[in-house]
């Protein structure tokens, strides 16, 4: 393959390999084939509620007790609860 | 305490009969009482593996129905002293595997062996299900491709959640990864799933990896375990597997492909 064509794979995303895109495929599916066998707490909750509070963080000033996501599973849903206590209004950003 | 193991993957086709005889060979060849138990009722091939298949008179349904004892239907194995093999009825349907009738034939031969080693059929039906269900530790032989990766997620959650282990509550069952049919040329040209992208997609420690290799088929075409074969990498890899289990520190091996070198290409090696 010469230089050009090595650019012009590489300008077009294709020089993707294919056990890159293996390895990212298997991550999807089994994150959401684990979080569907029940029982056990799909393993992304810890980053997800990390991710949540950084956000909520920006507007409200927030204690980390005070906020908790949890994962209700049903027969035919499951619920994804957030649940935040926020402050009285003295500790409000203005 | 003897130990039961499971061969399993649940994707067929990976390598759980070859690893079965291997391994359970490699565990005898070092003194220990082995026996080894095909599971795969209706298909079984074990005993082809083994080089036993004309030796098979009885097999572990004759021992469930009580028409023979165990020990009449247990066979010696030809290179090991210490190795025995329980086939599978190729008659019956896999249902004829009943779970408390099992049980009572893995105590026994508990009383008498050191490692018990159980070689799982395929899938996640009856006949996998009974395999892995009184499993203490269990092989999850996985290939560097997609299916076998996902199915052996699927296993390693049955033996987390249905298993006799997770049932009654006790210490969990030990997993082991056993990445099989391993190319490093192919890893490395960014065509086949590295054993560390497995072992970070499954999350259980790795106990081995086998490559692919010529010699897996010459020792199935012989009927002689792989492990046997002389100075083949496969059968060094699976004596380090091995070694690996009864607890050694030893480097995994024939994970890095070997440089062709300028004659070998010239004279049309690969």
């Amino acid at each position: 393959m010469s230089m050009i064509d090595g650019l012009i794979e590489y300008l077009r995303g294709k020089d993707k390999k294919t056990a890159v895109i293996a390895k990212e495929r298997l991550q999807i599916i089994l994150a959401h084939e684990r979080a569907g066998r029940g029982g056990e707490t799909p393993d992304y909750l810890p980053a997800l509620q990390e991710e949540l509070m950084a956000v909520i963080a920006k507007y409200i000033h927030i204690d980390r007790n005070s906020f908790k996501v949890q994962l209700e599973k049903h027969d035919q849903y499951d619920v994804l609860e957030l649940n935040i206590t926020l402050p009285e209004k003295v500790n409000t950003r203005s | 305490m003897a130990k039961v193991i499971v061969v399993t993957s649940g994707k067929g086709g990976v390598g759980k009969t070859t690893t079965s005889a291997s391994f359970a060979s490699g565990l005898a060849m070092r003194g220990n009482r082995t026996v080894v138990i095909d599971f795969d009722v209706g298909l079984r091939n074990l005993d082809l593996i083994m080089g036993c298949e004309r030796r098979v008179v009885y097999d572990i349904i004759n021992v469930i129905n009580g028409e023979v004892s165990l020990k009449q239907a247990l066979i010696k194995d030809k290179s090991c002293d210490n190795l025995y093999i329980l086939p599978a009825s190729q008659t019956r349907d896999k249902d004829a595997l009943k779970l408390d009738a099992v049980g009572r034939i893995l105590e026994e031969l508990k009383q008498t062996f050191d490692f018990v080693v159980c070689d799982s059929p395929a899938g996640i039906e009856s006949g996998a299900f009974t395999a892995m269900y009184f499993a203490d530790e269990a092989l999850i032989v996985t290939n560097p491709e997609v299916s076998s990766v996902r199915d052996s997620d699927r296993i390693l959650g049955i033996l987390a959640a249905k298993s006799k282990r997770a049932v009654d509550g006790v210490e969990p069952v030990k997993e082991h990864l056993l990445v099989t049919r391993y190319d490093p040329k192919r890893v490395d040209a960014g065509e086949m799933l590295s054993v560390e992208d497995i072992q970070e997609i499954l999350r259980i420690p790795l106990l081995g990896v086998i490559p692919e290799s010529v010699s897996v088929l010459q020792a199935s075409n012989s009927g002689t375990p792989a492990i046997h074969i002389a100075k083949s990498d496969v059968a060094e890899a699976y004596k380090d597997v091995v070694g690996r289990f009864m607890g050694e520190d030893l480097p995994i091996r024939f994970t890095v492909a070997e440089k062709t070198g300028f004659f070998k290409r010239l004279l049309g090696g690969r």
